[in-house]
C-alpha cells in the first residue's frame, strides 16, 4: 500500500492516572474514509486534539504527507494541509456566513496582513468562499448572520470553512451530531463524494453514517484501538461486539 | 432604528458644529472642552481596536497615553530649557514641533505595546487584565519617582508646541488639528476593520480555535492590533499633554485606563463611533455634572450600569439596534 496521507504512531496521552490514548496507531490513505468509533470517554476527542495540534502527546508521533508534525502548532498543521471540523461548531457567530468562509480562504492565502483593502471586495477570497458555500448548499444564506443559522446549517458551514483550505486530509469530529435524518443523509452523500478529493478521518456516533461511508473503521475503547478493519470485519469482530456494539448488534 | 451611518454623520457634524458655534458666541472654553473630548475619543478609538475588534480588555492603556504625554513633555521641556536630552550616549535637542513629537509618541507607544503585548498575550481573560494593569502601575510609579521630569508634580510646558502654518494657541486652530487627527484615525480604523486583517482579528476574538485551524496565528493578530492600538492611544496622549500644557504621572494611572474602557462601553464596544460618543458624553458629564457635584462619577456609574444591563451595544447600539461586540 502507498504511503498514508495522515498517520499516528503509538500516540500516548495521560491525564494523571487516566490514559486517554494508549499506543494509538492509525493510518489514513488517499481516497478513503477511516472512521473512529468508540463509546463516550474512549479517547476520541483526545486523539483528534493530538492529531490537530491542540494537545501534545506524551509519546508517539503524528505524520502528515510523510512528514512528522508532532511538534508543529495547530496553524502549521492547517497550513500543511489538515482540514478540521469541530464537534461543537466553532464559528464566528457575530459574523455573516460569507465572512466565516472568507476567513478560511484568508487562511488558505496565508496573508492576513492586509490593512487597507476590503476583505469582502477581494475577488480571490470571495470566489473561493462562495464556491465552498455553493458546494455545501449554503450560498443563499451567505449574508445571514451565523448566529441565525439552524444547527444543521452550522454543521454545513463548518464543512464549507474546511473546504476553502483545500486540505490534503480532513479530520471531522462528529459532523452528523444533532442533524436530523434528512440532514444526515445529505451530509453522508456529500462526504461520500468528498473522499475522492481528500481522505477523511471521521469520528462519528451515527452508526448508520459510519457503516454507509467508512472504508475502514478503528474501534477505540479505553484509549486503545481494539480493532481496525472494513465494515464487515468490524461488524463480525467478537471483541468489538463485546466492548462496544453490544452483543445484540 | 436609525442607520448607523446616519448616527455617525450626526455625531461628526455635531463635533464640528459645537466649536464653530462657540466661536460665534465667543465661548473659547467650549472649544477647549470639545477638543478634550476629541482627544479622549482618539485614545478610545485606539483602545477600541484592541478591545472591540480584538477582544483584549487592556487595563493598561494609560501606559501608552502616558508615554505619549511624556514624549511631548520631555521633548518640550528640553526645548524650553535649552538643555540637551542625553540618551544612550547621544546628545539630542528638544523640540517644540508637534509632528516630531507625535512621531516620537507613536513610535515609543508602539514599541512599548509590542513588548507589553508579547508578554501579556501569553495569558487571556482576567490574567491579561491583571498583567496589563501591572504594567500600568509600573509606569505610574516609575513616573512618580522620575525626579528629572517633575516626579509626582509632573512637568509644566509654558507654551503650546507648534505646527507649521498654524497658531496652535488659538483654541479653534488646535481643535482643528485634533479633529483632523481624529478623522484620520477613524478612517484608518474603518479601513482596518473591514480589511482581511480586521476580519481575521474579529474572528480571533470570537473563536481563536477556528482561526488556528485555518492556519492563522490568533496571538500574532492580536499582538499587531495591540501595537496599532497602543500607537494611536500614544498619539492621543501627546495631544492631551499639549492641550493641558502639562504632563503628570496621573496620565499613567489605572483610573485613566478604566475611564477609556468605560467610555467605549457607554458609546458602543467595537462600533466605529462608539468611542467618540462615549468621549463626548464623558466630557459633557464631567463638565456639567462636575460643576454641580464633585461626586459626578456616581451618575456616570449609574449610566454605565444602565448601559451594561439594558443596552449592551452602548448608545450607538441603542440608536441603531446593533449589538456591541462580545468581549
Amino acid at each position: 500500500m502507498s504511503e498514508p496521507i495522515l498517520a499516528t504512531r503509538n500516540l500516548r496521552k495521560s491525564f494523571g492516572a487516566l490514559t486517554a490514548t494508549d499506543d494509538v496507531s492509525i493510518d489514513l490513505y488517499a481516497g478513503e474514509i477511516h472512521a473512529i468509533i468508540g463509546p463516550n470517554g474512549a479517547g476520541k476527542s483526545t486523539l483528534i486534539a493530538q492529531i490537530c495540534g491542540g494537545l501534545r502527546p506524551d509519546a508517539g508521533s503524528v505524520h502528515l504527507l510523510g512528514r512528522e508534525v508532532t511538534q508543529d502548532s495547530t496553524q502549521a498543521r492547517a497550513r500543511a494541509g489538515l482540514g478540521r471540523t469541530f464537534q461543537i461548531s466553532a464559528l464566528a457567530m457575530e459574523d455573516s456566513v460569507l465572512e466565516n468562509v472568507v476567513l478560511g480562504a484568508l487562511g488558505a492565502s496565508g496573508n492576513p496582513w492586509r490593512f487597507w483593502s476590503r476583505a469582502l471586495s477581494d475577488a480571490s477570497l470571495t470566489a473561493k468562499a462562495e464556491a465552498a458555500l455553493e458546494r455545501v448548499g449554503l450560498i443563499e444564506h451567505r449574508h445571514t448572520r451565523c448566529a441565525e443559522l439552524s444547527h444543521g446549517q452550522r454543521r454545513q458551514l463548518e464543512v464549507a470553512v474546511a473546504l476553502t483550505l483545500t486540505p490534503k486530509a480532513f479530520v471531522m469530529d462528529e459532523p452528523m451530531a444533532g442533524l436530523g435524518a434528512e440532514g444526515s443523509k445529505l451530509l453522508t452523500a456529500f462526504l461520500d463524494q468528498l473522499r475522492a478529493e481528500a481522505p477523511i478521518l471521521l469520528v462519528e456516533h451515527d452508526m448508520d453514517a459510519v457503516f454507509a461511508l467508512a472504508d475502514r473503521i478503528s474501534v477505540l475503547v479505553y484509549g486503545q484501538v481494539i480493532a481496525t478493519g472494513t465494515v464487515d470485519e468490524i461488524r463480525q469482530s467478537h471483541a468489538v461486539r463485546e466492548a462496544y456494539l453490544g452483543e445484540e448488534a | 432604528m436609525i442607520p448607523e451611518r446616519l448616527v455617525n454623520w450626526i455625531v461628526f457634524a455635531g463635533l464640528l458644529a459645537v466649536p464653530l458655534w462657540a466661536i460665534v458666541v465667543d465661548e473659547p472654553f467650549t472649544i477647549t472642552l470639545v477638543t478634550r473630548a476629541v482627544i479622549l475619543a482618539i485614545a478610545a478609538v485606539g483602545l477600541n481596536i484592541a478591545l472591540g475588534i480584538g477582544g483584549l480588555v487592556s487595563l493598561g492603556h494609560a501606559v501608552f497615553f502616558g508615554l505619549g504625554g511624556y514624549a511631548m513633555g520631555i521633548l518640550a521641556y528640553h526645548a524650553q530649557t535649552y538643555t540637551s536630552l542625553d540618551l544612550f550616549g547621544l546628545s539630542l535637542a528638544g523640540t517644540k514641533s508637534m509632528p516630531i513629537i507625535w512621531l516620537v509618541a507613536v513610535v515609543m507607544s508602539a514599541l512599548a505595546a509590542w513588548i507589553i503585548g508579547l508578554l501579556s498575550l501569553r495569558t487571556s481573560g482576567v490574567y491579561f487584565i491583571m498583567i496589563t494593569l501591572a504594567f500600568g502601575q509600573m509606569f505610574y510609579y516609575f513616573a512618580i519617582s522620575w525626579s528629572t521630569y517633575g516626579g509626582e508634580d509632573g512637568l509644566s510646558i509654558y507654551v503650546r508646541n507648534g505646527f507649521p502654518g498654524l497658531n496652535t494657541l488659538v483654541p479653534i486652530q488646535f481643535f482643528g488639528l485634533c479633529f483632523a487627527l481624529l478623522c484620520i484615525v477613524l478612517f484608518l480604523n474603518a479601513r482596518l476593520q473591514n480589511a482581511p486583517f480586521g476580519l481575521a482579528l474579529n474572528a480571533a476574538r470570537q473563536v481563536p480555535t477556528r482561526v488556528e485551524t485555518v492556519g492563522l496565528n490568533p496571538m500574532r493578530l492580536k499582538l499587531v492590533a495591540f501595537v496599532i492600538s497602543g500607537a494611536i492611544t500614544g498619539l492621543a496622549g501627546a495631544l492631551f499633554a499639549d492641550l493641558n500644557r502639562f504632563v503628570s504621572p496621573t496620565m499613567f494611572s489605572w483610573q485613566l485606563s478604566g475611564e477609556l474602557i468605560v467610555l467605549i462601553i457607554i458609546g458602543g464596544v467595537g462600533r466605529l463611533y462608539g468611542p467618540v460618543v462615549g468621549a463626548c458624553l464623558f466630557v459633557a458629564l464631567e463638565h456639567w455634572l462636575g460643576a454641580l457635584t464633585e461626586f459626578w462619577h456616581v451618575y456616570l456609574g449609574l449610566i454605565l450600569l444602565a448601559i451594561v444591563l439594558f443596552a449592551r451595544g452602548g448608545i450607538i447600539g441603542l440608536l441603531t439596534g446593533k449589538e456591541g461586540a462580545h468581549v
